[in-house]
């Protein structure tokens, strides 16, 4: 208590010193009603704020000026101006209103100005309505400031019952919405009720400009503090068809420290009663069709995760490994591909990403986030439209198949808030040939592989070209060579025979003699030819040392199938002889059988040696 | 007779060979008559499609895990290696030779560079390297996660090729086929056990092929290879004392048996010289080659080989056998006494180192129980079961005395060194289980061995009956060889259908190894220990992530200078996920250290806060069981800190903690043991 009396005092003290410079109004503008409402349900403070103002003066008036206590500014993640629509509609993002970072001379130093652009000037007497959004990142503050893993978490959060304005305030009241109806305390002033878990100040009236009055709630809140103290979106797009988005998060509980130890079978047991300050789970909210999410982190994949989606949305349920208490930190990778087309488009020759900018996850403040958007190889004309005010650098990357590395464009923000959700555009330019380039790489990349496979099959790699071993080898190449042509001819043979032996079928179907005669005459023909080859090849194989060990079988191979040459071809002389005699046919089968005996054995030793050589 | 010895042997050994060998094997042989002109080609194209297939095989087997769980490192040694190789990526290679790791062994530290086996690492990470160079953008855990793999693929080659040299090809392709599945081997090579065995036993198995390979050829070539080959070994697993044992001994036997020849002269002189050289550029091992007890019958048996062959000389000078007695007589007792001095005068001096405990308990097995309490409480280093045998070989361990068999009726150098290769690695198998590893190889070969010997007889037989059948019917019997045709056709209806049968059976047996394989490696290798996976009652599968859960506690919370205490089995794991400097890791160097925090575990609370502050401990990390039911906690080793305690300081005695002999942890247990931390 002592603490929080304290901090309001110097608040106080602030205030008061303002107060003391505070030059008259500016304009003659006033606000004849305020209407405030403080947000608490999260982590994340937001007032909205109804303001109608009203030209009391005779000069048309076109800004409104808003006030923040430099305290507050510091926090100030975003502050938003929309004309107003009616309750329940405020956060309408169609029209908001030009807001910018002013310094009006003769104010008070320790106070921050806005100023807001109208639509219009405001003539004499003319009153226009808007409403003022302020998000603040890390106005809560826990008190106390250590807990343990039982107690629950208190916050402390101050502003003023009165709204802090350069002009007169007609009418105003103020709102506060906890989490949970459990208060530990709050400044009662006048006109103060409390409402279940809303607190309802006001309405005041007449309130001269600059009036203050410090309130401080003091209230529990459950709700997870987490706090990105680095997030990095990398955004990289394939134009084969995917955007693929790996964000890197490095969280921390930014709530009440965590004192004493942690018992993990007290938290299992009752999580929620000894773990009611930590937070469990995350849900990130992403795009439809959204596809390939992976979670994981340094040492290796994050088991405990759900995603569940339909047609419109895709949410994404990632719990830490361990549950986040106070001042506990975190950190781990989400990952996922969103199709092409729903985020990339073409513009006059131009392509451009239409992307969020911020986070998916619910209420997540981030200190500090980076936005990496990789472009493909050989993309230019970079540019980036964004609805807020961001740093901005390139980069190059190396990925796959990359030479020169892809571009990337870097957007920095610190204070991002939920609300900064919007989406931001990066136009380029990218040529549709340049896509082929990397299946070419590829191609190219195997073919040189082949090639080169064949050119070492087909290249003479020693060294010494006159060594024994390499001459050796080279001989017992052209051997092997040489026996391969030797079979080569005793297969020709071989078939030859064939043909003479079905000429001979022929022949005892037909009885046609010529025809039989003829098959014979080609056959001998070729035959002749074929041992000429076989002379030839053999005198080669004589001559040469290497074949020594496999000669004899060569040989015997080759007087085997001279046998057999001459045995078919005394086997169908004797055949187409009884044919021209017209000799008893039982005779000439009689002598047939025997020699076809011969003929089979034959053929059977000469088979049998053919695979011999070969399997040598 | 012959031919029914040869069936029954078929029987008991055609066990098994993945399916598709067998296949293989018969499509070969019908393609064989088929397409008898282009034969060679088809035997090239078949032979290089089943060994790219089985190269696949072997890699797509070890991806279980990746797929159960995710690309992970497994284990706790592997954190290690998986660590130095990211500093070794990220720092480069001096700097690597250099490290000081201050992280590990508080407050000691440890000198990284000197006291690891690097081949593994800068395996790892020239893979990577290449990887980047050729523009593939992968992450060093995905090259070190798929490294054994890998690895494992390119063993089935060098097993074919090993085959091929000491058998034919089909024993090589068998043999190929058999390593790649083989769950001895696929244990220690799954994807993401990224540990010195992985690459070891390729390294392994490359120099004795290439060994083998020299002794074959005689060729300096192929021992230099085997030099370079050896040098990669001793470069990435301690295991390579076992190839400088099991060389030398090879060539005594070959010695011994009248074998000696001049290439293996050259064979084993280059590779030991070039070898021992080589191996010396690791500053692990150093001078160990010169120094150290183990690695000296190497250098005797070099010794030999030179008076070996100076007698050969000195025979081939002398004519005069009389005169060589004496000589021979003169130099044999001289060398022995010079080089019995010398080996005395080493030991006894301190030059020679004697040799270490681990080697003692490789011969002893009840050696490390009695002496070094830190060896014996590693399970990987407890004696073999036999159930653990069958697991992992499965039907290998009975075609293994088939093959054995078939080597010793075809007597060769190369015979004589797989079955010496065999022998020794079952024995060391049987002593410790992580040695089955060593012993997969020799096994898988002459498996092999077997099984194609017995399919090759059984197929020839088909074929010559077939043929034979085919001259039959042809026409008419008889003619000069008719005799001997007539009692091949007699014995043929009962020959053909036995082959059949034998091979059918070889063809069940074989694919009842391929699945046996694929199931225990789907089932009992594939996890990654740190991650525990079980069935939920409704089917689901629930994961345990405990362990990283802490681990990355302690790197996101924790102080960066914060020193971890835990038992010795967690170091390895909580430098590489924790980020955290630990007091004692999995590499036992120090056994002192260890017993200190055995004691600071041990003792009273009060006591072990001294301990613990003097050894400057911020957390201590305690693994408990009891809620999930995980039984290698902290508890279950508890006995070991006991004893390993006890070992250097006698205050802890190990029957304070039992009561009447019995361990117990619950209301029962010791009042010391109830007390202590």
């Amino acid at each position: 208590m002592g603490v929080r009396r304290k901090m309001a005092l110097r608040f106080d003290l602030i205030i008061f010193t303002i107060l003391l410079f505070a030059s008259p109004v500016l304009s003659d503008l006033i606000l004849s009603k305020v209407d405030r409402r403080i947000d608490l349900t999260s982590q994340i403070v937001r007032i909205t704020s109804t303001l109608k103002v009203e030209n009391e003066g005779s000069e048309p008036v076109s800004e409104v000026l808003l006030a923040f206590p430099d305290l507050q500014v510091k926090d100030l993640a975003l502050l938003k101006a929309s004309p107003h629509e009616g309750k329940g509609k405020v956060k309408s993002l169609s029209a908001s209103l030009p807001v910018e970072n002013v310094k009006p001379n003769g104010m008070p130093a320790a106070l921050t100005f806005y100023a807001v652009k109208l639509p219009k000037a405001l003539g004499k007497g003319d009153s226009y309505t808007f409403d003022v959004l302020a998000v603040f990142a890390h106005a809560l503050r826990p008190f106390p400031e250590k807990i343990t893993q039982a107690d629950i978490q208190l916050v402390v959060f101050q502003e003023s019952a009165f709204y802090l304005t350069p002009y007169v305030v007609k009418v105003q009241s103020l709102s506060v919405k906890l989490p949970e109806s459990r208060i530990e305390s709050y400044t009662k002033l006048e006109n103060t009720k409390i409402h279940g878990s809303e607190i309802k100040y006001g309405p005041y009236e007449n309130l001269p400009s600059f009036s203050y009055s410090p309130i401080v709630v003091h209230f529990e809140s459950n709700q997870p503090f987490a706090v990105g103290q680095e997030v990095v979106r990398e955004i990289e797009i394939s134009h084969w068809g995917n955007v693929q988005v790996t964000e890197h998060y490095k969280l921390v509980h930014g709530g009440a420290q965590n004192k004493g130890e942690f018992s993990r079978l007290d938290y299992q047991a009752r999580p929620t009663i000894r773990g009611a300050s930590a937070f469990k789970y995350l849900i990130a909210k992403m795009p439809p069709r959204v596809h390939s999410v992976y979670y994981r982190d340094e040492i290796g994949n994050i088991s405990t995760s759900n995603l569940w989606g339909d047609s419109k949305k895709t949410e994404l349920l990632i719990e830490p490994r361990y549950p986040l208490f106070g001042g506990w930190r975190t950190a781990f990778t989400i990952g996922y591909g969103l199709p092409l087309k729903d985020f990339l488009f073409e513009l006059e020759g131009n392509r451009f990403l239409n992307i969020t900018f911020g986070s998916p996850m619910n209420e997540l403040v981030i200190d500090n986030l980076i936005v990496k958007v990789v472009l493909p190889e050989g993309s230019g004309d970079i540019s980036v439209s964004a609805p807020f005010p961001v740093n901005q650098w390139e980069e190059t990357k190396l990925s796959h198949l990359d030479l020169t590395g892809r571009p990337v464009v870097v957007l920095q923000k610190t204070n991002v808030v939920p609300e900064h959700n919007q989406f931001f555009q990066v136009y380029y330019k990218f040529s549709k040939l340049s896509m082929l380039r990397e299946p070419f790489m590829l191609i190219f990349g195997f073919f040189s592989l082949f090639v080169a496979g064949i050119v070492y099959m087909h290249v003479d790699m020693s060294i010494s070209k006159s060594s024994a071993a390499y001459l050796a080898r080279l001989q017992w190449d052209e051997v092997q060579a040489a026996i391969q042509q030797v079979e080569n001819v005793i297969n020709r043979c071989l078939t030859t025979h064939d043909k003479l032996e079905a000429s001979l079928r022929d022949l005892s179907r037909t009885g046609d003699v010529q025809a039989c005669k003829a098959a014979r005459k080609a056959a001998d023909g070729l035959l002749k030819e074929l041992s000429k080859e076989l002379k030839l090849v053999l005198s080669f194989l004589q001559s040469s040392s290497a074949a020594s060990q496999i000669l004899p079988k060569v040989e015997e191979l080759v007087a085997k199938e001279k046998d057999l040459q001459e045995k078919v071809m005394a086997k169908h002389s004797t055949v187409v002889d009884c044919y021209e005699k017209k000799t008893g046919i039982r005779d000439s089968e009689n002598r047939v059988a025997a020699q076809q005996q011969k003929i089979t054995a034959l053929r059977q030793e000469v088979e049998n040696l053919l695979e011999l050589i070969d399997e040598i | 007779m012959v031919g029914k010895t040869e069936s029954q042997n078929g029987a008991v050994k055609a066990t098994a060979a993945p399916a598709m060998n067998l296949e293989s094997d018969l499509f070969s042989n019908f393609s064989f008559k088929s397409f008898k002109l282009k034969t060679k080609q088809q035997e090239l194209l078949l032979r290089v499609s089943i060994l790219g297939l089985v190269y696949i095989l072997a890699f797509i087997t070890r991806l279980f895990s990746v797929l159960r769980y995710e690309s992970m490192i497994h284990e706790f040694d592997p954190y290690f290696n998986y660590r130095t190789t990211l500093f070794l990526t990220e720092k480069g290679f001096y700097e690597f030779w250099n490290w000081f790791d201050s992280e590990s062994w508080y407050p000691l530290g440890r000198i990284i560079g000197g006291t690891l086996y690097p081949g593994l690492m800068v395996t790892a990470a020239f893979i990577y390297w290449t990887l980047r160079f050729l523009r593939f953008a992968v992450h060093i855990r995905e090259v070190c996660v798929l490294t054994a793999p890998f690895f494992a693929s390119n063993t089935t080659v060098v097993a074919y090729f090993f085959g091929k040299e000491i058998w034919d090809s089909g024993a090589g392709l068998v043999a190929a086929a058999f390593i790649a599945i083989c769950p001895g081997y696929i244990s220690r090579s799954v994807a993401g056990s990224y540990d010195n065995e992985g690459v070891a036993i390729f390294a392994l198995l490359l120099t004795f092929y290439l060994f083998v390979k020299a002794v074959n050829t005689g060729s300096l070539a192929w021992a230099l290879a085997s030099a370079f080959g050896y040098f990669y070994m001793v470069s990435a697993w301690g295991g390579y004392v076992f190839i400088i044992n099991l060389i030398p001994l090879y060539v005594l036997v070959l010695l011994i048996t009248g074998r000696y020849s001049m290439r293996l002269y050259v064979a084993y002189n280059c590779m030991y010289v070039l070898g021992m050289l080589l191996a010396m550029q690791i500053r692990f091992v150093g001078f160990q080659h010169v120094q150290s007890g183990e690695h000296m019958a190497a250098m005797g048996v070099f010794f030999l080989m030179q008076v070996f062959y100076f007698l050969d000389w000195v025979k081939y000078m002398l004519s005069d056998t009389k005169l060589f007695q004496a000589f021979l007589r003169i130099t044999v007792t001289s060398a022995i006494a010079v080089g019995a001095l010398a080996l005395g005068v080493g030991t006894a001096s301190g030059y020679i180192s004697p040799w270490t405990g681990r080697f003692y308990s490789l011969l002893d097995p009840t050696y490390a129980k009695d002496n070094i309490p830190i060896i014996a409480s590693v399970s990987e280093h407890q004696p073999t079961a036999w159930s653990s045998f069958m697991f992992d070989f499965h039907i290998l361990l009975f075609l293994f005395p088939a093959g054995l068999y078939f080597c010793f009726k075809k007597l060769s150098d190369a015979t004589i060194f797989i079955v010496m290769y065999g022998l020794t690695s079952m024995y060391f198998a049987g002593v410790m289980v992580r040695l089955i590893l060593v012993a997969t190889p020799a096994v898988c070969l002459i498996s092999a061995i077997a099984v194609s010997a017995t399919i090759k007889n059984l197929t020839s037989l088909l074929r010559t009956k077939s043929k034979t059948a085919v001259a039959g019917s042809s026409k008419g019997t008889g003619g000069s060889k008719a005799s001997s045709k007539a009692s091949f056709d007699q014995s043929q209806p009962f020959q053909k259908n036995g082959a059949i049968a034998l091979l059918l059976g070889a063809f069940y047996l074989l694919s009842k190894y391929a699945t046996h394989c694929t199931w225990v490696t789907s089932e009992a290798y594939s996890s990654p220990s740190i991650v525990l996976a079980a069935r939920g009652a409704h089917g689901n599968r629930v994961i345990f992530d405990d362990y990283r859960e802490a681990y990355f506690w302690l790197r996101q919370n924790t102080p960066p200078d914060a020193k971890v205490m835990s038992w010795w089995d967690y170091g390895y794991q909580i430098t590489a996920m924790g980020n955290r400097t630990v007091i004692v890791d999995n590499n036992t160097w120090n056994n002192t250290h260890i017993a200190t925090v055995g004691r600071a575990m041990s003792s009273y609370e009060d006591e072990a806060y001294e301990i613990m502050r003097s050894l400057d401990v911020d957390y201590v990390l305690v693994v408990f069981g009891g809620v999930t039911g995980y039984s290698s906690d902290d508890i279950n080793k508890f006995l070991w800190m006991v004893r390993i305690g006890g070992g250097v300081f006698p205050v802890i005695k190990e029957p304070d903690y039992l009561v009447n002999g019995d361990y117990r942890v619950d209301k029962g247990a010791a009042p010391k043991m109830l007390n202590c931390l």
